[in-house]
């Protein structure tokens, strides 16, 4: 495998054996030496045509610590805020020997047009496109999820898993939908009618739109983003109401099941979908799945790039 | 060429060399044993088996994965990573004997010293091993050998081991021309 572009290019097996690396990796950051020759001498760009705090910085200390060096590349201060076309962006890093490139773009589909073009021959690692997939943060979440609640399984059969709030925009819940599923899990939509997409039915989960009835049937719970950016229609009536009816307060926390985890994927709307209590709180893994989210990118540029890409097939 | 260590010649084997490190070690109360994955762990956990029957104490033993530090990472596919285990007294200060199946290029001993001194710093490294089967492409040597088997390059050294295979037995295919 060269790219990764979404959960659906990966097998079960696949993403286990990413897990599983990610599982050995994570050793590496805990031990007193916190770096690898690994990828020496192998040059990774972070292409970020759209905001990002955790996901660019997690690839760039995961790079790190597997001695890649690494260039960074924003919208804000680079040729695409005077209108440089992804082509002509992917051409000048290819002349530059980027050996891959981990891109997040605001459109749907980017990192899938910049594998299949000619434009470069380095791998292309999809960070978050438009509202389409977000696969390395699937796996970061499944990672924290097992580690967390499969009581040694390598996979994540039998535990029920809600996803709530604005999944229309969220490339997170989609990735994570279709990950979990595959992993043996039960996933559980919960989100107001008007947050969800067309074709939902086809999705492989469970719909809910009364966060009451499913919260104390669930092993995790994971908090989505309302994405205030993207609001630019009435989704909801006010926010007010929609904290209400779908956020995660006190109330909610108690009914929730003794050892269930509470997740969110960051940046936390304190207050909207989230309280303060719950996302501080002993069951919320959120600080933990941001250093999880390190080693799963080094298991992900460690079996994208360390072997041979022309025999390059094991993953 | 065939089976060249059958089972009792293996057992034989594994407590010479248990034998061997307690003496150059004075005992067993400073050694860490550390197998590399997969059947150097499995030797390291007989080996301490043995050790710990003779002294009548427990030794620290752990295994050490040495994938992240192979010099042919980009010659090959990319390759799972196997646990690496390093038992409660760490490394610092310990006299470490690293345990592996098969010696040959020596090049899998190099990486593991790398792995090793990102953990800590050994009194000593030592090195056990099943077979030597000569064509070192680096100056490393063996300290506890099992059995020298002098191969031509084109033959292969197969271990089994019991806990993997069924059988303890070490065989040599291909013609020795």
């Amino acid at each position: 495998m060269k790219h990764l572009l979404s959960i659906n290019d990966l097998s079960k097996g696949d993403a286990i054996s990413i897990l599983d690396t990610a599982q050995e990796l994570a050793r590496v950051s805990d031990g007193p030496m916190k770096k690898l020759p690994t990828l020496r001498g192998r040059t990774i760009v972070n292409l970020f045509a759209e905001d990002s705090t955790r996901t660019r910085i997690s690839f760039e200390a995961a790079a790190k610590r597997l001695s890649a060096d690494v260039i960074n590349f924003s919208a804000k201060g680079s040729s695409i805020s005077k209108g440089e076309s992804l082509k002509d962006t992917a051409q000048t890093l290819q002349a530059m020997g980027a050996d891959a490139v981990i891109i997040r773009h605001g459109a749907s589909g980017a990192a899938q047009r910049l594998a299949d073009s000619q434009w470069m021959s380095g791998s292309v690692i999809n960070a978050g496109d438009g509202t389409h997939e977000h696969p390395s943060q699937a796996l970061l979440d499944a990672f924290t999820i097992r580690k967390h609640l499969s009581k040694g399984a390598s996979d994540l059969a039998g535990l029920r898993i809600a996803i709530v709030g604005d999944v229309l925009h969220s490339r997170v819940a989609r990735s994570n939908v279709l990950l979990l599923s595959k992993l043996g899990a039960q996933v559980i939509l919960v989100a107001p009618p008007t947050l969800l997409p067309v074709g939902i039915e086809s999705w492989p989960c469970e719909i809910s739109y009364d966060l009451d009835a499913v919260i104390n049937s669930v092993d995790a719970i994971m908090m989505l983003r309302i994405q205030m950016e993207r609001m630019n229609e009435l989704f909801f009536p006010n926010a007010r109401e929609y904290s209400r009816y779908f956020g995660l307060n006190s109330d909610r926390m108690k009914a929730l099941k003794p050892d269930a985890i509470v997740m969110h994927p960051g940046p936390m709307n304190r207050g909207l979908e989230i309280t303060a209590d719950a996302a501080d709180g002993a069951r919320s893994v959120i600080v933990e799945q941001v250093a999880n989210g390190v080693s799963i990118r080094m298991a992900i540029l460690y079996l994208l790039l360390a072997g041979s890409q022309e025999i390059g097939a094991a993953l | 060429m065939g089976l060249v260590l059958p089972a009792p010649d293996l057992t034989r084997a594994l407590t010479r060399i248990s034998h061997e490190i307690l003496e150059r070690n004075a005992g067993s109360a400073n050694i860490t044993l550390l197998g590399i994955p997969t059947r150097g762990a499995h030797l390291a956990r007989r080996i301490a088996e043995i050790i710990t029957k003779i002294e009548n104490a427990p030794v620290q033993v752990g295994t050490l994965d040495i994938t992240l530090h192979r010099d042919d990472l980009r010659l090959r596919p990319p390759r799972a990573l196997m646990p690496t285990v390093i038992p409660a007294l760490g490394v610092e200060g310990r006299d470490v004997i690293l345990i592996d199946d098969v010696l040959y290029s020596g090049r899998t001993i190099r990486a593991a010293l790398d792995a090793l001194g990102e953990i800590g710093r050994p009194k000593t490294v030592q090195l056990a091993i099943l077979v030597d089967r000569g064509h070192r492409e680096l100056p490393i040597r063996a300290d506890y050998v099992g059995k020298n088997i002098p191969t031509s390059l084109e033959q292969s050294v197969i271990v089994h081991l019991t806990e993997l295979d069924g059988v303890d037995e070490v065989l040599v295919e291909g013609s020795a021309e």
